[in-house]
């Protein structure tokens, strides 16, 4: 029988990174000109979001730098705008571009740490409850389906009002950003626990596992090195997923006056400032950051569609 | 091939297009059925098997699509025919039964339903009519009590009574073949006998041909009149049960009659044939077997063998049909 | 089944009690009970004798007890914000979110299944692309956006349907309805369709979804190996198992429902519990927090029961395995 390669001829293995671009993963990302596009948009939008104090043509928060007498300017491309008001101002004079661009920062740190923390206690409590097992397990998935009949949404909202009347206004005021991302995190870390408990539970019952508890290996290092391996592709998923929905769920607590202080605007906090003024005609205050949240959402769901059709064993 | 055969399949060829290129699944598969005969299909998982029954029955599952050849049922070529069309031979000229009856019966519906609606799909009977008509087969394939179980769901009977149901609804509009894919292979052993069985007693009333697709060269022995042995999508031994098991021909067939374990004591180990079925994505030039084979020559590297009748079966290979020459 | 009711009502009851001791601890140590139950212009007399009554000194058990038997008998204390007793607060404004949440109900499940189960059938079809593409678009939309767009269009352009509020309503006994009068329904017609939209493109997404995952099961193709009419696979066949996961979502949006309708009241000023909740929440009514709090979690826990007890009855292999 002959071998594929000529005998004799040392190949080097292929590296780490060659390995990754030659994956499916990779062919499949280039196959789709969604995934590719999404993924565009959002990089933007970070880009834009991370590097918004150099690059905004204004200093919305620098009172200084603001004239009433360039309030309430429309879009540029719109009778009675101007080329240095792209976007257009609202009714203090700010640049609406400026401020969208510090809106999308707030929006993006809130939802990123949301989906930080809702994953590190997700995980953290799935790999317990699926190792652990027994009273710990039901204790943890009791909790979790309790929390499940409520809408994420009601439970952010009522973490956040609590908050509000249970601490001093002053505490209350410093906090408030990371009460949010406490609110929007906890309301969400149960899809990552449930996932991540069926995943160990598979991988505990393999003969590796028993073979390495009976070597002493610890069960740290177990679920460390063999359970989240596996468990990777659809956590991702859940994360990107739940990025896009932190972000809605943010915008409606600010919406709602519940989320950021106004101190530090979001998206959804602009949008609550232009709603105020809907009817006076000047519609750009509250639609350029509706446009913005929109596709940033929309980006982050197609990409997250398409990880999920990635990660699918049932369509390989 | 005779006028005579109920069912002609002539080269034909089934290819998958997956992202990565066009995977072939049945290569220049060629074969015929008489009425009222029973031909196995035997071969290891992923040889092609049932995905021959699917083509005939039009149920490939996209994207796998017939890419040439040509199925004729008695005088008319159904390959060809729109779905709509298909459908209306389903069921009344081609039946199916499927491996696992637990999967092939809808677990929200009374069996009596899913048994009339079969029945009234095909035959003009009023309700009462396909009633009765229903508890006959259930009967006929040896149900107990048929009244009382008329409205159980699928779930509540045992995986043997199930399969009977599963025949009883192939049957019920009484078609002239049927195509049984592994049609007790989910069933215990204790139950596998007597639903072949029925199966077969059933169609040599009727009349029905059968495919029969099996791993299982025990149930073909069994049950088929004659049997074509598949490889890595082609045919590549047909002929009459007996003979193909008793002097088979085909190196592969060999291999396979000798691994069989039998019940008189073996006194060296198991036969077995080195290496493994090519998968669909990495099937060799010439003749897929070639790499397995003791007997291979430069010519079966090169050229894939086509089917050349000898001695009363159909053989696919150059080294024997060399041999057959020069004796 | 006995036993898995018994555990659902267990845990229903589980969460009852873990939900009114969180009520109670709001109402007794932020701000004054005394003030909560009676309000401000109570007496000193009246006071006294309430802060007897409610045994002040008394173990925490007692107090919560006592906290127990009040609200069931419907006694929750006096709003800060506008004075009147809150039971009967709450009690008003049901009426106008019940009746948005039905609308949007009807709304959601009317048009998103139908089109959900076009898609799955038709899923190559211009129509079910396009569909699932502005589903992916419903979804990426707040709630709230929805509103302001449906204003801005409706109401600040064109002027055809009013913004704010609920129009003329009918009153009879305990009831309120709007959709006796044409202001009335002219009102429901923006807030029923930014609280249905996100729940229409979910259940479009669902039942298209369940639809494929149906259609590629053994079942269906051995139907169609009989040669059962398309039209017999999709609506006898197909449709069946496609609605009993539906079903179970169903229900659980119809809480969902409640949560989202809190946005849409606040965005169209819409009189009903929601809003109230939220200005409650900004001006620290605690005894309307607290009371919310109890009955948001008693509609939730009997959701979630109706629904467990429909899948039961609807699903014959859990009925009579």
């Amino acid at each position: 029988m002959m071998d594929q390669a000529p005998a004799g001829l040392l190949v080097p293995a292929p590296s780490v990174w060659h390995r990754f671009l030659d994956s499916d993963f990779v062919f499949s990302f280039r196959q789709s000109p969604t995934a590719i596009v999404a993924a565009a948009v959002l990089l933007l939008f970070v880009l834009v979001a991370l590097l918004a104090p150099w690059i905004a043509p204004q200093n919305p928060f620098d009172p200084t730098a603001l004239e009433l007498i360039n309030s309430r300017i429309p879009p540029a491309w719109l009778e009675g705008g101007q080329a240095r008001f792209p976007l257009g101002t609202d009714g203090q004079g700010r640049d609406l571009l400026s401020v969208l661009m510090f809106g999308l920062r707030i929006s993006l740190l809130v939802s990123f740490c949301a989906t930080l923390f809702a994953l590190a206690v997700g995980v953290t409590l799935g790999l317990i409850s699926g190792y652990a097992g027994g009273r710990i397990d039901n204790l943890i998935m009791r909790l979790a389906d309790m929390q499940l009949s409520f809408p994420t949404i009601l439970v952010a909202l009522l973490i956040d009002g609590l908050s509000r009347a249970l601490l001093p206004r002053s505490v209350h005021e410093q906090l408030a950003l990371w009460v949010v991302v406490f609110a929007i995190g906890i309301s969400t870390w149960v899809q990552y626990a449930r996932t991540v408990r069926g995943a160990t539970l598979v991988e505990k019952t393999k003969d590796y596992v028993h073979a390495a508890r009976l070597i002493g290996m610890g069960p740290l290092r177990i679920l460390f090195k063999h359970v989240l391996p596996n468990v990777l592709g659809p956590v991702l998923v859940i994360a990107t997923l739940s990025l896009g929905l932190g972000i809605l769920t943010e915008a409606t607590l600010s919406f709602l006056g519940l989320g950021v202080p106004p101190t530090s605007p979001s998206l959804g906090t602009l949008i609550r400032i232009g709603n105020e003024v809907l009817f006076s005609g000047e519609w750009w205050v509250t639609v350029m950051p509706g446009a913005c949240l929109v596709v940033l959402v929309l980006a982050i769901n197609l990409l997250g569609d398409w990880l999920r059709d990635v990660f699918n064993p049932k369509l390989k | 091939m005779t006028s005579q055969a109920l069912l002609r399949v002539q080269h034909l060829r089934v290819e998958i297009p997956t992202r990565r290129g066009v995977l072939l699944a049945l290569d220049d598969v060629s074969f015929a059925i008489a009425p009222g005969e029973i031909l196995g299909f035997v071969g290891e998982s992923g040889a092609g098997k049932s995905l021959t029954g699917m083509a005939i029955l039009g149920l490939l599952d996209p994207p796998g699509r017939v890419a040439s050849g040509e199925i004729w049922l008695g005088e008319r070529r159904i390959d060809t025919l729109s779905q709509r069309e298909m459908r209306l031979i389903r069921g009344k000229q081609i039946g199916a039964v499927f491996q696992d009856p637990l999967m092939s019966l809808n677990p929200l519906l009374q069996i009596g339903d899913q048994l009339i609606e079969s029945i009234r799909t095909h035959l003009p009977l009023s309700h009462e009519q396909a009633t009765a008509r229903a508890l006959e087969l259930m009967r006929a394939v040896g149900i107990p009590a048929p009244e009382a179980r008329f409205t159980a769901y699928p779930h509540q009977f045992s995986g043997g009574m199930r399969q009977r149901i599963v025949i009883a609804l192939a049957l019920c509009a009484q078609p002239l073949l049927i195509v049984a894919d592994e049609p007790t292979t989910a069933l215990d052993v204790s139950i596998q006998a007597q639903v072949l069985h029925l199966l077969k007693s059933l169609c040599r009333e009727q009349g029905t041909a059968m495919l029969l697709v099996t791993h299982d060269m025990g149930v073909i022995a069994e049950t088929a009149d004659r049997v074509a042995v598949m490889y890595a999508g082609r045919i590549v031994e047909i002929g009459p049960v007996a003979d193909v098991i008793k002097a088979p021909v085909h190196p592969y067939t060999r291999g396979l009659m000798g691994a069989i374990p039998s019940l008189v004591p073996v006194t060296g180990p198991l036969a077995q044939i080195d290496g493994a079925m090519p998968r669909l994505n990495a099937r060799p030039d010439g003749c897929a077997f070639h790499p397995r084979c003791p007997a291979a020559t430069a010519q079966c590297r090169a050229q894939s063998p086509g089917l050349e009748t000898r001695h009363g079966r159909q053989v696919a290979c150059w080294v024997t049909q060399a041999s057959q020459e020069a004796a | 089944m006995l036993r898995f009711l018994s555990t659902r009502l267990w845990n229903g009851a589980l969460v009852m009690l873990g939900v009114s001791f969180i009520s109670f601890l709001l109402f007794n140590f932020i701000g004054d009970p005394v003030n909560n139950l009676l309000g401000e212009t109570a007496t000193g007399a009246q006071k006294d004798e309430m802060r007897a009554a409610l045994g002040l000194d008394q173990p925490l058990l007692f107090r919560f007890y006592s906290y127990i038997s009040l609200a069931l008998r419907g006694e929750f204390g006096i709003s800060y914000r506008n004075l009147e007793p809150v039971g009967r607060l709450l009690m008003s404004r049901v009426p106008a979110t019940l009746e948005l949440s039905l609308c949007a109900a009807v709304l959601a499940l009317g048009v998103g299944i139908p089109m959900g189960v076009y898609a799955g059938i038709k899923r190559n079809s211009w129509l079910a692309q396009s569909m699932q593409v502005a589903s992916l678009i419903g979804v990426s939309i707040p709630s709230f956006l929805t509103g302001i767009i449906l204003i801005l269009i409706f109401s600040v352009e064109l002027n055809w349907l009013p913004a704010y509020g609920r129009g003329d309503v009918v009153k009879f006994s305990n009831w309120s309805t709007g959709l006796l009068t044409v202001t009335g329904l002219k009102s429901l017609v923006m807030p029923s369709i930014t609280l249905a939209l996100f729940q229409l493109t979910l259940f479009m997404r669902l039942v298209r979804s369940e639809m494929m995952e149906v259609l590629r099961t053994d079942y269906i193709k051995f139907a169609r190996a009989r040669g059962i009419r398309d039209r017999s696979i999709y609506f006898h066949h197909a449709l069946k198992n496609t609605l009993i996961p539906v079903i179970t979502v169903a229900g659980l949006q119809l809480g969902a429902l409640i949560a989202f309708s809190i946005i849409t009241e606040t965005v169209f000023q819409w009189p009903g519990l929601g809003l109230l909740i939220i200005q409650a929440i900004t001006f620290a009514d605690i005894p309307v927090i607290a009371a919310y709090l109890i009955l948001i979690a008693l509609l939730f826990v009997t959701i979630n029961a109706v629904v467990d007890m429909l899948y039961f009855w609807v699903d014959p292999r859990v009925r009579l395995g």
